[in-house]
Order: structure tokens, then C-alpha cells, then sequence
């Protein structure tokens, strides 16, 4: 094919005769996927901190028995919003915004396929960030009684009876789930039509991989919710009975359809970490990915696995033994491909040349911790003890292992393996450090105790409990304040990247591999006019 | 690793994870089994732990010697494989593969199959039934053979919570009437809701199941010790959530006869009272009682409810206007309608299905004459009866 060339004078002149818009404007309207990206990885840092709050007003209330600093209202409204700020707002944003940075520029692509819908796709989330959070202010002029205050799962008939704050909540989820699937088709299209000559689909960066898989889920599954909360909004209003009995509908089968959208969710969150992990040890171990083909097949398998499974999330709710024992089944054979990740991260490590850089660290510390929500969850899959563990604390300790450890850890070492490639300048590692050790050890803090708080009984989501819980709860709220604070040297770090630093190299690590290393940090607006050929 | 290493980390694993004693604080563990079905998931939760701690270790083991040794700062120079190469290399990788099925389901899948089927068999040799409904936020219990039906709900003051009194011994986790049972009575558990899902829960029964509005889900229990179990609500089911205790009191078995005969005997003497006309005192005291416990969280000890969210009864059109019309049937949507019949879609709820009649024509005689309203009228029991 013909390959085209340009001097840098000619790529310059390019870049100025294309000058974005200033101010405002540029942001409204660009249509650059570095731009957007930006975006995106702003919006979840905001949104990770707002989150953050909630969920420290929560462990304050919860740091001993009574009811010191707000009503069980309130209570029941902050536990939900803080999970859907989390996992919608920060987790899923912050991944969208490396895969519209970093996946043209590893697969060599000039841009997204789609950019207007890319610009569109994010443009959706700050109204749906805004109607999800406008009830707490509204509630303070009088009107209305809160947020949503379900909890983040929405299961009728107490999504039936709640306040309007329910109605904003489903209306922010059709927004979102617009951006996802809008989002997921963008890249779906870039990384099907836009790879570089040469780059087969077993040559895909595993990155992209992870991506691709999350957004088919993403487009399996959105649907599925958005039928759901639907039929919820026309049950509160139009006076369906999908959800009553006394009309001929069935609770229950909310909860079916709910998680039916809420498994494959959790690998949507996870996938992009799962992608981006076998970059960064490769890159600290100075060694190749082990076992490129048997990931992406393990990413296959989980992928349709995870539409397979959402029962062992209702095990509680009086099923019939089969369907216990096939839930049962069925999610312990997840950790088969599981285990092959972990084998493959590990033996890519095996006799490397590894260092410790932040991004380093956040890998191994995801890679552990993450190991501890993985088993916890091979223990919950079995239908009998989990008739211990469910609704209670053992399954938020479970799952804060593998969506914060597994995901916003994950997340993190994405920050900082890739930030030095977009802005231009180095990290400041030694406050990096301090932020993975603080978090490391505060995150364990805050959620061992909250297994042996489930072990002994203590159910989710209550304001206030009985007295044998109250030692842990201390220690497990002493841990959330120094890992809520710890995310200030987070911030710190990211900020000062941004404004300045020591210059980085094109090739920022030096064990890096890949398209997006070849580029200049930063790179310039337009990248990959001229199409790379990735070779033998 | 060392296979003494690995039994030393699987017995240290089994010491750590051994039955707690309930009630103590700092527990580390399941409490203390109180039916078989509890011990049973138990051993099942001891062996898992013990699978998945030693998995743990040795896995992350090996990740720390890799850690420790291949570091650029001990000059290791890097291998360069991506895969495994030779037909011996292909056959290593496989086994942990294959020791993780086996694990999944044999080791663990085996014992896991049994427990399930033990959990859902409530009926070969079931020796009783109780029916146990969820109310936001109380609970029900119905003894269908006995003809016994009571509401059990927290029985913790208002003071311990808002901490103007000292927390007692079983703060949050006291009940007014306790469900009563036999011990070594193989009991079977009918679980419902008038409202929304519940969950009725004693850590110590082994078992939970979710309450469902409109339909019948089941558990069992056979309690072998007399003592008194505790647990509450595990499924998040408004803001009494987490005030809605579940106490089991298990007692022998002439002893349950007896507390039959008392229950049957007291449910007697209300009926009658529901006959006879009761003087105003009397049903306003009645009727404060029962306000105190089931009405005021939601309306709240001045009746002002919550602007929003629970409407006021001080000065309310609907407790200040005519409840029966000249025909002396209810009136639609007036105050004895709204406390009988509930309204659909709130969480007000049709309390003819929990309260007595004595117990409604009590409570609406209360709300009619307090909180500045000052009606003047009295229901007396008799209508409510006649009103069902």
C-alpha cells in the first residue's frame, strides 16, 4: 500500500491550521480522542472523590452503635449513590478515558472511528452525574425526600415506594447507559476497521483485548438494565405490575433482570485493568507477556461466562436446588480461566529484570488484593454457606476486593503508567510510593475486619447495629479515613504531572513496548496520519 | 514450597478459623452452630477457607520469590520466553489447571452439592410449621396448627439510639415477643411479606432466606440447645432496616406446650375484649402503647411525620374527617380506611393484617385526640371486628 509521509514542518503546519478552538468551546466540541479522553479521566476523579465523601460520611456514622450524624434516610441514600457514583461515574469513565487515549494510539490508529458519537458519548454523562445527585439539593429546599435510597440495585417493591429521588436515578441510568453503548460501538468499530497494517487480531495489544470483550458485554448487558428500570419507572407511574404479585408480576424477577446486566458489570469494570496489567508487568519485568494467546482465549471464556451466572447474586431468594446447583456450578468454574490470567501475570514476572516504579506497585498490590476477592467469591459461589454470607458484610469486603483492589487500584497503576506519556512529565514517584503504600495498607484496614463482621452476623446496608460489632467497625472506619485521605497525595501526584515535572521521553519506561511509546510525550494533537506498519 | 510447609499453613489456617463463642466481641468466625444444618456449613466454610488460604499462600508465594529474586537491583538478566515451549513445559502448566478443577469440583463441589440438598429439604420429617411475614418493619408469627399469631417487633427505647440513655446488654436485638420454639423439633420456616423483601436471618440457624411479597419461600430449623438466638433483617427494606430484630427463644418441649396454653389462653382474653365496650381511658392508653410501638417511627413522637416524605397527623384533613359514613360503613380513603387498609404504594401499610381489633380501634382513637386534634370521637373494638 501507498505510505504516506510528512516532515515535522509539514505536521506542524497541519497541527495550526487545525487549532482547536480555545476555552470552553474546544471542550464542547472537540472531537479528538485525546481531548475526550481527557475528559473522561477528569470527570472520574471528580466523581471518584464525590463518591469518596459519601462513603466517609457513612463509616463516620458507623464508627460506633446509635445514631449520631444522620438519619437512617439519609443513610439509605448515600450507600446507594456512592455505588452507582463509583462503579458508573468513576470506575467505568476512567476506563473509557484510557481506551479513547491509549487504543488508537496502540492499535495506530489516527483518531476513534466514530468521533462526533465520542464526543457525544461523554458529553451524556455530566447530566445524568447531575439529575443522579440533584435530589440531595433539591431535599434541602423542601422538595422531594432525597436520592435514591434502594441501595444501588433498585430491587422493587421498595423501589416501588420510594421518592422521586428514584425516578432521577433511573433517568441517570438511561443516560448512562446511552454513553456505554454509544461508547462500547465506538470501539468496537476502531479496533474491527482501524488497526494498523499488519496488526492481525492476535497481534492486539492485550489492552484493547480486554476492551473489545467489555464492550460487547457492555452492549449484552445495557440493554438488559435499561428494559429493567423501565419497567420499573411504568410500575411507579403508569400502574403496570411487572414487579407485584398482586397484579400477577414477580419481585423476583427484577432481581433476575437486574443481575442478569449486574455480573457481566463486574467483568465490564475489571476487563480494562485485566488488559492494561500484562502492559505493565511486562514492562517493569523488562520481559515479554507470557502467554499472549492463552489470555485473550481466557478473556473469551469469562466473557461468555459471565452472562451465565448472575443467579449465585440471589442464592437467598428461594430457588429451586437445580438452579442453585447450576449457579453453583457455573461460577466456581469461573475461577478456571481466572486462574489462567493469574498464572500468565505471574509467569511473566518469573526471571525478569523487575524495578518498582509506582505503576509497579499498584500492578502487584492489584494482582494480591485482587486475589483475595477472587477466592472469597469461589467460597461465596457455594449456594449452602453462601446462605451464610449473603447480605452481609463478608460480601462487601468481598467485593470492595475486586472492584477497588481489582478495579480502581488497577486504575491507578493505568494513571501512572500512561500519565507521563500524556502530559509530558514524570511522576513525582516518591509521593507515587507513599500513595500505594498508604492505600495498600489502609484498604486492608478498612475491609479484613468486614469479613469477620459478616462471619458474625452483621447484615449490609444498616445505619446502626448491635454491640458485638463495634470494635471492628472502629478499625474498619479508622481504615476508610486514612484511605480516603491517602487519595489527597493521589490527587497531589496527578496535579503536579500535569503542571510540570521532568520531561519524558517518547519511551517512558524502558521495558515498554508498543505503538503508543514510538509517539512523542507528549503527543502531538493529530497522531498517526501516516499509518505504522507493524511488522513480523 | 515444602509440603510441611503447606500442612503447617492449612492447620494454622484451621486453628484461626475454629467456632467462635457467640456473642463474644471480636469474633473470628461463624458463631456457634445451634442446628445441624448450621454445623454442616460450618465445616463446609472451615474447609473452603482452609483450600483458599492455602491456594493463597502458595500462589503469592511464588510470586514474592520471583519478587525478591528476579530484580533488576540483583542484576538478574531477563528471560525472554513468552510461553510454554516443550511438551514437559506444556504438561507443568496444565497441572495447576487441573489440580483446580479437581479442587473446584471435587474437593469443594462434592460437599457443597450434599449441604444444598440438606438446605432445601424443609419437609421429609418436618414436625411443625411456623409462618413468618415481614412488615416494614416488624415481624409475624403464626403458629397454623395452634391458631397463635403475633407481632414480634424491637423493643429497644428510642433514648439508646439517639444515645440519651446507656446502651443495654442486646441493643438492637431485642423484641417485644419473642418466636417461641421447641427444641429438636425439625421446624418448618413459611416465609412472606405484606410489603416489600425481607430477609429473615439468626446467624446461628445457619440459614436465610428472603421474604417475598406475594409468594411463600421456606427454610427449616431443628435447634438443639434451649437458649435465645438472635438476628435481625438482612434485606434492605427501608429506613427500619436496621431495627428490625428476629429473637428465637428455644425451650423444651413441655415447655412449649405450656407457653401454647398461655399464648392460646391470652389470644382468648383479647378476643373477648374485642366485645365489650372499652371506656376512653382506656383505649387512649391502649392506644398510645401501640402508637409508641409501630406508628411513631414513621409519624414520629410529635406526629408531625417527615415533611416529604411521611405525612403529619397533627392537624392531618384525612384523621381530622369523618371515619364512618351514615351507613356506618367505612369511608373511603378516611382515617380507620387508611390504618386497616393501608395505601398501596407507600409505606403505609393495611395493619388490619398485623393488629387487633382492640389494638386499630385503640390506635385511631389515640391519633384523633392527640397532637392537637381534638375529634372527641372513639372507635371502639366491636366496629373494627364488624369492619373486617
Amino acid at each position: 500500500m501507498e505510505i504516506q509521509t510528512m516532515t515535522t514542518a509539514e505536521l506542524a503546519l497541519h497541527g495550526s491550521h487545525h487549532a482547536p478552538p480555545k476555552g470552553l468551546m474546544r471542550w464542547l466540541t472537540t472531537t479528538n480522542h485525546k481531548d475526550i479522553g481527557t475528559m473522561y479521566l477528569v470527570f472520574s476523579l471528580v466523581m471518584f472523590f464525590i463518591g469518596g465523601i459519601m462513603i466517609l460520611l457513612v463509616r463516620a456514622e458507623l464508627f460506633q452503635p446509635g445514631m449520631q450524624i444522620m438519619r437512617p434516610e439519609l443513610f439509605n441514600q448515600l450507600i446507594g449513590v456512592h455505588a452507582l457514583v463509583m462503579i458508573f461515574m468513576a470506575l467505568m469513565p476512567a476506563a473509557t478515558g484510557f481506551a479513547n487515549w491509549m487504543i488508537p494510539l496502540m492499535i495506530g490508529a489516527p483518531d476513534m472511528a466514530l468521533p462526533r458519537l465520542n464526543n457525544w458519548s461523554f458529553w451524556l454523562l455530566p447530566p445524568a452525574a447531575a439529575l443522579l445527585l440533584m435530589p440531595f439539593a433539591l431535599a434541602l429546599f423542601g422538595v422531594g425526600s432525597g436520592a435514591i435510597a434502594t441501595g444501588w440495585t433498585f430491587y422493587a417493591p421498595l423501589s416501588v415506594q420510594d421518592g422521586m429521588g428514584l425516578d432521577f436515578a433511573i433517568l441517570a441510568i438511561h443516560l448512562l447507559g446511552v454513553s456505554s453503548v454509544m461508547g462500547s460501538i465506538n470501539i468496537i468499530v476502531t479496533i474491527f476497521n482501524l488497526r494498523a497494517p499488519g496488526m492481525t487480531f492476535m497481534k492486539l495489544p492485550l489492552f484493547a483485548w480486554g476492551w473489545l470483550i467489555t464492550a460487547f458485554m457492555l452492549v449484552a448487558a445495557i440493554p438488559v438494565l435499561a428494559g429493567a428500570v423501565t419497567m420499573l419507572l411504568t410500575d411507579r407511574h403508569f400502574g403496570t405490575h411487572f414487579f407485584n404479585a398482586g397484579g400477577g408480576g414477580d419481585p423476583i424477577l427484577f432481581q433476575h433482570l437486574f443481575w442478569f446486566f449486574g455480573h457481566p458489570e463486574v467483568y465490564i469494570v475489571l476487563f480494562p485493568v485485566w488488559g492494561m496489567t500484562p502492559h505493565i508487568l511486562s514492562a517493569f519485568a523488562r520481559k515479554p507477556v507470557y502467554g499472549y494467546r492463552a489470555q485473550v482465549y481466557a478473556f473469551w471464556v469469562i466473557g461468555v461466562l459471565s452472562v451465565a451466572v448472575w443467579g449465585h447474586h440471589i442464592m437467598t431468594s428461594g430457588m429451586s436446588t437445580g438452579a442453585l446447583l447450576y449457579f453453583m456450578y457455573s461460577t466456581m468454574s469461573i475461577s478456571l480461566p481466572l486462574s489462567v490470567l493469574f498464572f500468565c501475570w505471574i509467569a511473566t514476572l518469573w526471571r525478569g529484570a523487575m524495578t518498582f516504579e509506582a505503576p509497579m506497585l499498584f500492578a502487584l498490590g492489584m494482582i494480591v488484593l485482587f486475589g483475595i476477592g477472587g477466592l472469597t467469591g469461589l467460597v461465596l459461589a457455594d449456594a449452602a454457606a453462601d446462605a451464610q454470607y449473603h447480605h452481609s458484610y463478608f460480601v462487601v469486603a468481598h467485593f470492595h476486593y475486586t472492584l477497588f483492589a481489582g478495579g480502581i487500584m488497577g486504575i491507578m497503576a493505568g494513571v501512572y503508567f500512561w500519565l507521563p506519556k500524556m502530559t509530558g512529565h514524570m511522576i513525582d514517584e516518591t509521593l507515587a510510593k507513599w500513595h500505594f503504600w498508604l492505600t495498600a495498607v489502609a484498604f486492608n484496614v478498612t475491609f479484613l475486619p468486614q469479613f469477620f463482621l459478616g462471619l458474625a452476623g452483621m447484615p449490609r446496608r444498616i445505619p446502626d447495629y448491635a454491640l458485638q460489632f463495634t470494635e471492628f467497625n472502629m478499625v474498619s472506619s479508622i481504615g476508610a479515613f486514612i484511605l480516603g485521605a491517602a487519595q489527597l497525595l493521589f490527587l497531589t501526584v496527578v496535579v503536579k504531572c500535569i503542571r510540570g515535572g521532568p520531561p519524558a521521553p517518547a519511551k517512558v519506561w524502558d521495558g515498554a513496548e508498543g505503538l503508543e511509546w514510538t509517539v512523542p510525550s507528549p503527543p502531538p494533537h493529530h497522531t498517526f496520519q501516516t499509518r505504522p506498519v507493524v511488522g513480523q | 514450597m515444602s509440603v510441611g510447609r503447606a500442612t503447617s499453613i492449612l492447620l494454622g489456617g484451621l486453628a484461626v478459623f475454629g467456632p467462635a463463642p457467640a456473642q463474644a466481641t471480636l469474633t473470628w468466625n461463624l458463631p456457634t452452630p445451634a442446628t445441624p444444618l448450621a454445623l454442616d456449613t460450618l465445616h463446609v466454610h472451615n474447609t473452603f477457607m482452609a483450600i483458599t488460604l492455602a491456594i493463597f499462600f502458595v500462589v503469592f508465594a511464588i510470586m514474592i520469590y520471583s519478587i525478591v529474586n528476579h530484580r533488576k537491583s540483583r542484576n538478574h538478566a531477563p528471560a525472554s520466553f513468552t510461553g510454554p515451549g516443550t511438551a514437559a513445559q506444556i504438561f507443568w502448566t496444565l497441572i495447576p489447571f487441573f489440580i483446580l478443577v479437581f479442587i473446584d469440583f471435587i474437593v469443594m463441589g462434592i460437599p457443597a452439592y450434599h449441604s444444598v440438598v440438606v438446605m432445601q429439604d424443609t419437609r421429609t420429617d418436618a414436625d411443625m410449621v411456623v409462618k413468618v411475614t415481614g412488615s416494614q418493619w416488624k415481624w409475624q408469627y403464626e403458629y397454623p396448627e395452634e391458631g397463635i399469631k403475633f407481632v414480634s417487633s424491637l423493643a429497644t427505647p428510642q433514648a439508646q439510639l439517639d444515645g440519651q440513655a446507656a446502651k443495654g446488654e442486646h441493643y438492637l436485638r431485642e423484641v417485644d415477643n419473642p418466636l417461641v420454639l421447641p427444641v429438636g423439633k425439625k421446624v418448618r420456616i413459611l416465609l412472606t411479606s405484606t410489603d416489600v423483601i425481607h430477609t429473615w436471618w439468626v446467624p446461628q440457624f445457619g440459614t436465610k432466606r428472603d421474604a417475598i411479597p406475594g409468594f411463600i419461600r421456606e427454610t427449616w430449623a431443628t435447634i438443639v440447645q434451649p437458649g435465645i438466638y438472635r438476628g435481625q433483617c438482612a434485606e434492605l427494606c427501608g429506613k427500619g432496616h436496621g431495627f428490625m430484630p428476629v429473637v428465637v427463644q428455644a425451650v423444651t418441649e413441655p415447655e412449649y406446650r405450656q407457653w401454647v396454653a398461655q399464648k392460646k389462653a391470652e389470644q382468648a382474653a383479647q378476643a373477648a375484649g374485642a366485645q365489650r365496650t372499652w371506656p376512653r381511658d382506656e383505649l387512649m392508653k391502649h392506644g398510645q402503647e401501640i402508637y409508641g410501638k409501630i406508628c411513631i417511627v414513621c409519624h414520629q413522637p410529635n406526629g408531625q411525620g417527615i415533611p416529604g416524605t411521611f405525612p403529619a397527623l397533627a392537624g392531618s384533613k384525612l384523621v381530622n374527617g369523618p371515619f364512618l359514613d351514615a351507613a356506618g360503613r367505612l369511608v373511603k380513603d378516611g382515617h380507620l380506611d387508611r390504618v386497616m387498609n393501608g395505601k398501596p404504594g407507600t409505606a403505609m401499610q393495611a395493619f388490619k393484617a398485623t393488629l387487633s381489633d382492640s389494638d386499630i380501634a385503640a390506635v385511631v382513637t389515640f391519633e384523633r385526640n392527640s397532637f392537637g386534634n381534638k375529634m372527641g370521637d372513639m372507635v371502639q373494638p366491636a366496629q373494627v371486628k364488624a369492619l373486617r
